[in-house]
């Protein structure tokens, strides 16, 4: 698989990303190496969802460069469609498709994005649909699911492309307590499985059990970066240490 | 009242009328159907230009905007008037097209532009982030516009619209005051020949008996779907 030339899969340097007069996002760096999975930590506004949202190009970058698997994001010349469809994004509000069924929401990106034959896709469909133990699901309409499984459907509706890059916003930040533990663990086999991802999560025992590398976002600028041993027990930065204080005092961790 | 029943709805005259209206009326569901039909397919395409991105869809954009300010803001007698006794004379091949034809030219003409801002509003309606959960899979701007947007707006709109149909049913009468016999036309000349206006209440019943299978159609189209969608797979 081609890389560019430092061997990362993902290499953000200097993205600058600017809402008006406000700079969400300064002069990050980011390298993710294939098959590694990074965690993106800090308060809400800190950015960490703007930088996943400028990784598929949902967010127009206004300086710097993103390179996703060898190929440049930011020199203009890239055909976004075609870009997208080797990256998945998940969202924290699902955005399932309410129109649809479980599994024409699945397959309607393959058929359509991809010229999938219908009878391959919905085969694909459902091979996926019954990893996540969800196959009797496929033709119920997304209002009928719990919001753990539809979750797992946009999860896998990202996957039935293909992708050969995960980016997870907040996923479970929308979901009833109960139910978080069964999209991270989908979460889970995924990155045990090889996927190289990249996730904004309030899930801090999660990130630290699932991320080769956290990086601590703050007022848009990656203050600290390191694997996860180093950023929970021994973080450098006093603004790394104030925040994972607060989110101590708040119980989760 | 008794003077009023009898010159609206005199059961002889009712009788006595009745084919006449009855001929006329099938002009106006001609016209009708004519016209919804190229309604439905001309606003949703100008809702579709008006909401274009970019900046060089901008002079299209413009034009779209121009064209529903203008004929939402003209009355449609005077747009009748204008298709019907000008169109002719200023366009050479519409030369010997029938005051009938011509009347749905200015029926389209006006109702496209209130449905336009109906399609739009439904278009609207639609989240922002069901556009981005599209596009994020790889969908170009008219495939998620075609297979998730589209789809959720005019669900949405079918009431607003049908409302808006009813609306142009009962404009084709106004095409009968320029010349095209259709059944308020009918009755009116039925009124001059009787010096009795039932014939316009024949109209009247037409025109309610019309619209009102078409109120029902829609709820049950409505109610159709929601029950598809909660009892899909129960």
């Amino acid at each position: 698989m081609s890389t560019n030339g430092n061997g990362s899969f993902v290499s953000v340097e200097k993205l600058t990303k600017r809402f008006g007069d406000l700079e969400v996002l300064r002069h990050v760096d980011l390298d993710v190496p294939e098959h590694n999975v990074v965690c993106l930590i800090g308060a809400s506004g800190s950015g960490k969802s703007t930088l996943l949202r400028c990784l598929n190009l949902l967010e127009k970058v206004d300086e710097g460069t993103i390179h996703v698997d060898g190929q440049s994001l930011t020199d203009g010349k890239v055909d976004v469609n075609a870009l997208r469809r080797k990256i998945g994004i998940v969202f924290q509000a699902y955005n399932l498709f309410p129109h649809m069924t479980v599994l024409q929401n699945v397959t309607l990106a393959p058929r359509k994005a991809l010229g999938t034959s219908r009878h391959q896709a919905e085969a694909h469909a459902r091979l996926l649909l019954q990893r996540i133990g969800l196959e009797d699901k496929a033709h119920e309409f997304p209002d009928r699911l719990s919001g753990g499984q539809q979750q797992r459907v946009a999860i896998v509706r990202a996957l039935a492309m293909g992708p050969k890059l995960m980016l997870l916003d907040e996923i479970t930040s929308a979901l009833d307590p109960q139910l978080v533990a069964e999209v991270l663990n989908l979460v889970r086999e995924l990155a045990e499985s090889g996927m190289t991802m990249i996730l904004a999560t309030h899930e801090m025992q999660f990130a630290r059990e699932v991320a080769d590398m956290v990086c601590f976002l703050d007022g848009g600028v990656i203050c600290e970066q390191g694997p996860p041993e180093q950023i929970f027990t021994d973080p450098r930065e006093p603004r790394t240490r104030e925040f994972l204080a607060r989110i101590l005092e708040a119980g989760r961790m | 009242m008794h003077a009023f029943l009898r010159a609206f709805t005199d059961p002889f005259y009712f009788r006595q009328s009745l084919p006449d209206v009855w001929s006329g009326f099938l002009i106006n569901v001609h016209m009708m159907v004519v016209a919804e039909a190229l309604v439905l397919v001309l606003a949703l395409l100008i809702a579709i230009v008006r909401g274009l991105p970019g900046r060089g869809a901008k002079p299209l954009r413009g034009l779209a905007i121009v064209y529903t300010d203008f004929f939402r803001g003209t009355p449609l007698t005077i747009v009748a008037y204008m298709c019907i006794l000008g169109l002719p004379s200023a366009v050479g091949f519409l030369k010997n097209t029938s005051s009938t034809e011509l009347g749905i030219i200015a029926l389209t003409v006006v109702y496209t532009a209130y449905v336009t801002e109906v399609y739009r509003a439904g278009i609207e309606s639609v989240h922002g982030s069901q556009r981005m959960a599209a596009r994020s899979l790889g969908l170009s701007y008219f495939q998620a516009l075609r297979y998730v947007v589209l789809p959720q707006a005019i669900r949405r709109v079918i009431p607003p619209l049908l409302n808006d149909f009813i609306g142009l049913q009962k404009d084709t009468a106004i095409i009968g005051a320029i010349g095209v016999t259709e059944a308020a036309a009918q009755g009116n000349n039925f009124a001059g020949d009787f010096y009795n206006y039932t014939g316009f209440f024949v109209a009247a019943v037409f025109f309610v008996y019309l619209t009102i299978p078409l109120a029902r159609f829609t709820d049950h189209i409505i109610r159709e779907r929601e029950l598809r969608e909660r009892a899909a797979g129960v």
